[in-house]
């Protein structure tokens, strides 16, 4: 029997680079748009927090102390402090303008440090298979199978509290999945014939797991960085509030949680604001990732 | 009465560049018992026609047509639950892949018994029995056995004869096949057409049988749909049709067959099939056709009786049936 | 399907294992000498700290006092906590009904919301339905959970007084300990002073439930949808509406069906995130279970607690996990014909 199909259609239109697909589907994207431009305002916040804080975060203003000084939609307010100030009498808003510098900070920290760590074991896992794979694939296994707070409490309750250990501690819970993400990815490249030929031509291990294999497989790997640097401010703020994080007077938001608990009657604000502008960030870089996750997999494509 | 009866139906769905005619313009009447062949290209909307005639289109795809009865029933005007009860017992329809079109989580047996449930009821014993019997008709072995298989446990033809008897279990007046065969193996393909054309002999059932295979058409059907970019372009008798086709774009199918190859090199038909966004002003064939002419681009032919078939074209073929 | 079970089985044993080693060394790691922490500020003689060395099992060679160590872990002997003085798997069984009581309605509620938008949101797919629950989906999975609580806890419990801030039950209430679960415990009790008492421990719950089930919730809901969409645009869908089937029928039966592995899968991993989440929850809500015990463990730096509770929850982590895998080739009739 016979098919009747016609000779296939040539491209018409010009392929356009897929850096540049990736921007235009992100940018059709107005969830991903909105995380954006919110990261941006957070990075302007961070960079010029000196200059955009109308005081310096730990300056105590103690007649705020004696009585307190609520935000402005508040009766009583204080015009000099719009989000009014904390229990000790600190302007909350030059706190939570400072706090973005941490945030970033540890999300920056937190995904370098697993990114790093987890491509090292994968592509190690991945490209010597054996025992190497097995004991790097196990330890994963264990790391995983402890939930990530737990575990980040355990290291923190040996290393000792402050914001590096938290941020080590967390940054070590996420190892795993950027680990498991660079060895799939190097067993689905590994047997293509570009590696093939780029081994025939003579290229070394190390060479062929950077320059040939990795570039190859970062998809994955920048989506997963993305929504962890997410979670790991979300992690970190955790630490932060049970005690063991950033220590305080740091303007961490976790930590200006800590102790909100006792404060929640009379001074609400200092409970919702600094959760709000964690929920804020967190949700900006959750709304990036899961647009760059549809921008980056074509099988997700209309 | 005719079984079927389609007037100027259209399927339009929503794009992002704006709506676009998946079928556009399809008249066709079909008589009880008669074999009808739709042909065209991947895309062309011969499946399209026949999953609206099904009530399948899914919002936000829009069907309109000036008539569309089945069996003396409005189908246009019917509402979706009045329209459950005929589609799947007296319109049944097949598919393409058998293997994906039955749901992996439920047996073969239940998958048929559950149309019986819906559209005949009885009970359970009864339904078991009646599965078996169809299991039997479509030529599976040791049926009994094979009411609780998955169908991951069959073959890609078992799985065929699963749909078929499962579209053939309420004794439907039309059963559409859609490229029924093109997944499976060339052995197998003949096994599953002989036995669709031997039940709609059997059972003076009406069916259409959409295909891009010409030959299967020649085997099998007794009239031709030609359809080319959403457009029915042509329609006539089987025998007719492969004897003296009137549209250019039936006659450059024809002569692209390799049986019909005269020289060292096989005919094509130059171009590609318009896409969404490129459809030609006036004949959506012209650009291609060797007979093109002025009016051709600029004026959109209807579909006519025109030299004993109907025909979409302004300048059909001439040449005598011999 | 035997086998497929001991398979799974025999990759779980290893990484056991290796929780064992991971929490024989983590409490190696803590800085300072083991005695020194557990009799704190305290001085000690050279003498007295040889003989609770000794007594600890510390003066032995490492390999050994693993041995040992893993003896115990495997007869259920999870070490003494240094404040209590009590066994740690004492400890932890007493503590553990509380959280898994929460835990419980946590999921529940999770599941019982999430699945229904999700599915819903798949249909409508596009729709300002759909839209709203992906948009609040994505912000309770974006939740800091412990500013969550206590926002709840200013709204319902400060502004309108409808829900208690803190603990399972009032304090007018004596239930004495009997299955762990405070809503069985109220009702087995029979004692006149305790009428009401199941009531209450249940409006204890509400909050705490809704703080814990909410990134659950969003994980669900999520993953509802997605796998209803890649499921509602499969082959046998069509088919199933070519049958005449109503649609309830066809998202109820025919695709539900098939999106619900998926789902469950990730319903069973959601344990671990739970129990995470039980830790800041129970610290927010001074609810006496497992989370709040460990991160006062912590505080008091109990270790041998720490340790205990490390293993026993990653231990409960795997179990459900390996429950799911096991699960889910229940569900799949590809995997369980598998030979």
């Amino acid at each position: 029997m016979t098919d009747i199909t016609l000779p296939a259609a040539e491209p018409v239109s010009r392929p356009i680079s897929p850096s540049r697909e990736v921007w235009l589907s992100l940018k059709a994207n107005k969830g991903a748009m909105a995380g954006l431009i919110v990261i941006v305002l957070l990075v302007i916040a961070a960079v010029f927090a000196d200059i955009i804080a109308p005081y310096h975060y730990a300056q105590v203003f103690k007649e705020c102390v004696v009585e307190v000084c609520p935000p402005a939609w508040r009766e009583g307010s204080d015009p000099r402090f719009i989000l009014g100030t904390d229990a000790v009498g600190r302007d909350l808003w030059s706190r939570l303008i400072h706090g973005s510098r941490y945030s970033l900070f540890i999300g920056s920290i937190v995904v370098t440090i697993s990114l790093a760590a987890g491509i090292l074991f994968g592509l190690l896992s991945g490209f010597f298979r054996g025992t190497i794979d097995i004991l790097i694939m196990r330890a994963m296994d264990i790391i995983l199978s402890v939930p990530s707070l737990l575990l980040a409490l355990a290291i923190v309750a040996i290393l000792g509290s402050g914001l590096l250990n938290a941020m080590i501690a967390v940054a070590i819970t996420y190892i795993p999945h950027y680990a498991r993400l660079a060895r799939a990815a190097v067993l689905t490249e590994l047997p293509k014939d570009y590696v093939t030929a780029s081994r025939v031509a003579g290229a070394g291990t190390l060479r062929l797991m950077l320059n040939t294999v990795l570039p190859n497989c970062l998809a994955p790997l920048i989506v997963q960085a993305t929504l962890s640097f997410s979670t790991a401010i979300l992690d970190a703020a955790a630490l932060g509030f049970l005690g063991y994080g950033a220590q305080a007077p740091t303007p961490e938001w976790g930590t200006m949680l800590a102790d909100a608990r006792s404060l929640i009657r009379s001074m609400p604000w200092v409970v919702t604001l600094p959760g709000l502008a964690i929920l804020i960030t967190v949700l900006a870089f959750n709304l990036l990732g899961d647009g760059l996750r549809d921008a980056l997999d074509p099988k997700l494509k209309r | 009465m005719p079984l079927l009866e389609i007037r100027n139906l259209a399927v339009e769905f929503q794009t992002h560049r704006g709506p676009f005619r998946a079928v556009d313009g399809v008249d066709l009447t079909l008589e009880p018992g008669e074999l009808l062949g739709v042909v065209g290209e991947s895309g062309s909307g011969k499946s399209v026609t026949m999953l609206a005639v099904m009530g399948l289109i899914a919002w936000p795809g829009k069907v309109t047509a000036d008539v569309m009865r089945f069996d003396g029933i409005d189908l246009m005007s019917l509402s979706d639950s009045d329209r459950r009860k005929i589609v799947g017992k007296d319109i049944a329809m097949i598919f393409q892949e058998p293997m994906t079109s039955l749901n992996p989580s439920f047996s073969v047996g239940y998958q048929i018994m559950e149309t019986l449930a819906v559209h005949e009821g009885g009970s359970r014993r009864e339904r078991r029995r009646r599965t078996i019997e169809l299991l039997e008709q479509v030529g599976i072995p040791a049926a009994a056995s094979r009411l609780d298989s998955f169908p991951h446990q069959l073959s890609g033809g078992m799985c065929q004869r699963v749909m078929i008897a499962m579209a053939i279990a309420c004794n439907p007046k039309l059963l559409i096949a859609d490229e029924p065969t093109t997944a499976l193996d060339v052995t197998i393909q003949a096994q599953i057409l002989d036995l669709l054309v031997s039940l709609s002999r059997e059972r003076n059932m009406a069916m259409v049988l959409i295909t891009h295979d010409m030959g299967v058409v020649a085997e099998t059907a007794q009239r031709v749909m030609v359809m080319y970019a959403s457009q029915q372009v042509e329609e006539q008798p089987a025998e007719r049709l492969f004897e003296q086709p009137r549209h250019p774009y039936t006659a450059a199918l024809l002569e692209a067959l390799p049986e019909r190859a005269l020289e060292k090199r096989l005919n094509t038909i130059p171009g590609v099939v318009p896409g969404i966004a490129d459809r030609p002003s006036g004949c959506v064939f012209n650009p291609r056709c060797n007979f093109a002419q002025e009016r051709c681009r600029i004026e959109q032919p209807l579909l006519e009786p025109k030299l004993g078939a109907r025909v979409r074209c302004h300048f059909p073929i001439r040449g005598d049936v011999s | 399907m035997l086998r497929f079970v001991l398979t799974r089985v025999g990759l779980v044993i290893p990484t056991f294992l290796g929780i064992i080693l991971l929490t024989f060394i983590l409490i190696r790691l803590v800085p300072g000498d083991p005695v020194q922490v557990r009799v704190g500020e305290r001085g000690i003689t050279e003498e007295r700290r040889l003989a609770l060395l000794h007594e600890m099992g510390l003066d032995r060679p490492l390999h050994v006092q693993f041995f040992d160590y893993v003896g115990g872990v495997l007869q259920g002997d999870l070490g003494i906590s240094i404040i209590t003085k009590k066994p740690v798997m004492v400890e932890f069984l007493t503590l553990f009904p509380a959280t898994l009581e929460l835990a419980f309605f946590a999921i529940l509620f999770a599941a019982s919301i999430g699945l229904p938008l999700g599915v819903i949101a798949a249909v409508r797919r596009g729709s300002a339905f759909d839209h709203t629950v992906m948009g609040l989906s994505l912000t309770g999975y974006s939740m800091p959970i412990f500013w969550w609580g206590l926002l709840l806890i200013l709204l319902f419990s400060v502004d309108l007084g409808w829900t208690p801030v803190a603990k399972r039950l009032s304090d007018d209430y004596f239930v004495d300990q009997v299955t762990g679960f405070m809503l069985i415990d109220t009702l087995l009790s029979d004692d006149p002073m305790n009428e009401g008492s199941f009531l209450d421990a249940l409006h204890h719950l509400i909050l705490p439930t809704v703080v814990l089930g909410t990134v659950p919730l969003a994980v669900i809901a999520r993953m509802t949808r997605s796998a209803m969409l890649e499921v509602l645009g499969e082959d046998y869908i069509r088919t199933a509406r070519a049958k005449g089937l109503g649609s309830i029928r066809v998202v109820a039966v025919h695709a539900l069906r098939n999106a619900l592995v998926p789902v469950v899968t990730v319903i069973g991993l959601q344990v671990g995130t739970l129990m995470g989440g039980a830790i800041l929850t129970e610290t927010v809500f001074s609810w006496p279970g497992i989370g709040k015990w460990l991160v006062e463990s912590i505080g008091r730096r109990d270790y041998p607690a720490l340790q205990g509770g490390v293993l026993v929850i990653a231990a409960l982590v795997m179990t459900v996990n390996l429950a799911v895998d096991l699960l889910y080739g229940l569900l799949n009739p590809r995997i369980r014909h598998r030979r």
